[in-house]
């Protein structure tokens, strides 16, 4: 409440201005190279960088790919990306636990956009803060594996929610952890209702096609919109 | 864990606002926030505490207007809050539908002397 001294001055900004004008800019320079832009989010250890490998794998030779991978620390997930023989960039986060706009413009510096088709965004192995920042990406993918038990959507419900596909990864064990599949489907679209589900195998190239047709219309969507 | 990240953007944002405006001291801090910002009030609150002590707005308080989730049901024709944190769905047919409130993460006012 106001007191006799005080005013209240309506005003309206968002918190996170300057990383959504920073995502606008990026959006932007993606439309213009005609680059289409994946963002990757999920708990530490879901099967991240093991589906992008195969991804990059299966888009080679025929499309031009590239990846930015967050992570704390190591490079470890950047050197086994790299095989795919396609261009790879670290972002070291340190401490922090997202990856944010203006740390997909640093990175971006140097490449010419223009000579790529795929971009992907591997973000750090989390659940929570991703949610919040808008990266310019036209597509975020949520992966979830089949280990980490059917109601997980349930517990991190933001993230499911700001993403627009969910990927469940790791299908081969399916078997072996008894996985309620339905129950598991049951829980994605109870926190986002219609959210297109795709369930592969990276390791064994299990869906693997159905994913990489189901990302080359979106691209030529993006491509017919630009 | 991010919540110190965005008590210091809230911070940075109302100084910024209030210098530009020509603004006095600023009291209160008014937040508008949706429970799928990301963010959480309970770990929000004590990061503004931290984060005040290195800012210019010290004496700041951070007032937290919390929002619903909403959604617009394409089948209903109307918006509507939500059911559940876990359940998106409309409340009367189970339709699949819309978010169209429940993101926020917004000053909406400031207290000023």
């Amino acid at each position: 409440m106001s007191t006799s001294q005080t005013r209240l001055v309506q005003v309206r900004q968002q918190v996170l201005k300057h990383n959504d004008l920073a995502a606008r800019a990026l959006r932007k320079r993606f439309h213009e190279a005609g680059v289409y832009v994946v963002s990757l989010v999920s708990s530490p250890g879901a099967g991240k960088t093991t589906f992008l490998e195969a991804t990059l794998h299966g888009l080679r030779g025929r499309f031009r790919s590239a990846a930015l991978v967050g992570d704390l620390a190591t490079d470890n997930d950047a050197r086994r990306l790299a095989r795919a023989g396609v261009p790879i960039k670290q972002i070291t986060t340190g401490t922090v636990c997202h990856l944010d706009a203006d740390m997909v413009a640093g990175a971006l510096s140097d490449w010419n956009l223009a000579d790529l088709e795929f971009l992907f965004i591997e973000n750090v192995g989390n659940l929570v803060c991703p949610a919040t920042f808008d990266l310019g990406e036209e597509l975020r993918l949520v992966l979830l594996s089949v280990t980490e038990g059917e109601d997980k959507p349930l517990k991190y419900p933001t993230i499911f929610n700001t993403a627009d596909v969910a990927i469940i990864t790791k299908n081969d064990l399916s078997q072996a952890v008894e996985l309620d599949r339905e129950a598991m489907l049951a829980s994605i679209r109870s926190v986002r209702p219609g959210m297109s589900v795709l369930e592969v195998s990276a390791k064994k190239q299990e869906g693997m096609r159905a994913w990489l047709e189901f990302l080359e219309s979106r691209r030529q969507e993006f491509i017919r919109s630009s | 864990m991010h919540e110190l990240a965005i008590a210091l953007s809230i911070l940075d944002v109302a100084a910024e606002e209030a210098r530009n405006r020509g603004l006095g001291k600023v009291r209160q801090i008014h937040l508008r926030l949706g429970p799928l910002s990301g963010v959480v009030k309970e770990a929000l609150l004590p990061a503004f505490e931290l984060a005040r002590a290195t800012s210019p707005l010290t004496d700041a308080t951070l007032v937290i207007e919390d929002m619903p989730i909403l959604i617009a049901c394409p089948r209903c024709r109307v918006e509507r809050p939500v059911q559940s944190l876990q359940d998106h769905g409309c409340a009367v047919c189970g339709a699949p539908a819309e978010v169209t409130g429940g993101r926020e993460l917004e000053i909406v006012a400031l207290e000023v002397e």
